[in-house]
C-alpha cells in the first residue's frame, strides 16, 4: 500500500497555495542497481489530479523523469479557507492514493 | 418504438466498449479528456516529445518565468518553478531537453488555477529546461540552463 501524501493549502489573498509531497519512489526503469547490475523496474507515478470542492483544478500527467517523492505546487485563485482540497494519483503499475486537506 | 429500442441497444453496447477500455487501462480518465498522450512521456527525443503532445510550433515568449538553478549540485533533485503571466494559460509542460525521456511532465490547469507550477525533476546532465505553455489555442515556450554536476538518471 502507498504512502501517504502530505499535502498543505494555505490562503495568500485570494489564491489558495497548495503543496504536495508524495512519496513515490519514481523509478524511471532505466537505473541499474549497483549489486546485482540488473535494471531496477519502471516505478513511477503517470498521472495526478487535483480537486478543491470536488471541482478539477489541476491535472498532471508524469513521466519517470519526475524526481523521486515528488514535489508538486500550484496555486489555485477563488478558492475559500475550509475548501476540500483532494490529490490523488495512479502509477504504471496501477497502484494508487487519494488524501484530503482543508485550506487553512 | 422499434427504432428506439435499437438506439438504446447501440448505447448500451458503446458505452460498455468504453468502460472495458477503461477497466484494461487502454485509456485512462484523465488521458480521455486532456493532456499528452503516454507515448510523449517514452518519447526519446525533443521533436518526438513535442510531435507527441500534438502541439504546433512554439513562439519563444517573456512572459514565462523559469526559476531553477543555474547549476545544480545533484541531478536527481532539481527544483523548477514556471510561472507564466499569458491570459488563458490553460496548460505547463516541462522538457529536459536531453534526458533520455525528454518530456518531464505535463501539467494541466483549470477552474481557477493560476499559470504557475512547481516540483523537482531528475536531470541526466547540463541542458537547457524548456517549458511549454499552452494559452487560448497558442503555444509558447521559455528555455534555461541548468548545468548538472552530477546527473541523476544513471546507476
Amino acid at each position: 500500500m502507498a504512502e501517504p501524501m502530505k499535502i498543505r493549502a494555505t490562503m495568500a489573498g485570494d489564491t489558495a497555495d497548495i503543496k504536495v509531497l508524495m512519496n513515490h519512489p519514481m523509478e524511471t526503469g532505466q537505473r541499474k542497481d549497483a549489486k546485482t547490475g540488473q535494471l531496477v523496474p519502471a516505478h513511477y507515478i503517470t498521472e495526478v489530479t487535483a480537486t478543491v470542492n470536488g471541482a478539477a483544478v489541476l491535472k498532471a500527467g508524469m513521466g519517470g523523469g519526475v524526481s523521486k517523492n515528488p514535489y508538486l505546487g500550484f496555486k489555485v485563485k477563488g478558492a475559500k479557507a475550509g475548501d476540500k482540497v483532494a490529490v490523488s494519483w495512479v502509477d504504471n503499475t496501477g497502484d494508487k492514493r487519494t488524501d484530503e486537506t482543508t485550506v487553512g | 418504438m422499434n427504432a428506439l429500442r435499437r438506439n438504446v441497444l447501440k448505447g448500451a453496447t458503446g458505452a460498455g466498449a468504453v468502460a472495458v477500455a477503461v477497466a484494461a487501462g487502454l485509456i485512462t480518465p484523465t488521458r480521455v479528456l486532456a493532456g499528452a498522450p503516454r507515448s510523449a512521456f517514452e518519447a526519446k527525443s525533443l521533436a518526438d516529445a513535442m510531435k507527441g503532445m500534438g502541439l504546433p510550433a512554439a513562439t519563444d515568449s517573456k512572459d514565462i518565468v523559469i526559476k531553477a538553478p543555474d547549476i545544480a549540485e545533484n541531478g536527481a533533485v532539481v527544483p523548477v518553478e514556471v510561472s507564466s503571466s499569458i491570459a488563458g494559460t490553460s496548460a505547463i509542460a516541462i522538457i529536459a531537453e536531453k534526458n533520455n525521456t525528454p518530456l518531464v511532465a505535463d501539467f494541466d490547469l483549470m477552474g481557477g488555477t493560476q499559470g504557475y507550477v512547481s516540483t523537482r525533476i531528475k536531470m541526466g546532465t547540463t541542458a537547457l529546461v524548456r517549458a511549454i505553455v499552452t494559452a487560448g489555442g497558442k503555444t509558447y515556450q521559455a528555455t534555461k540552463e541548468v548545468k548538472v554536476t552530477i546527473g541523476g538518471c544513471g546507476g
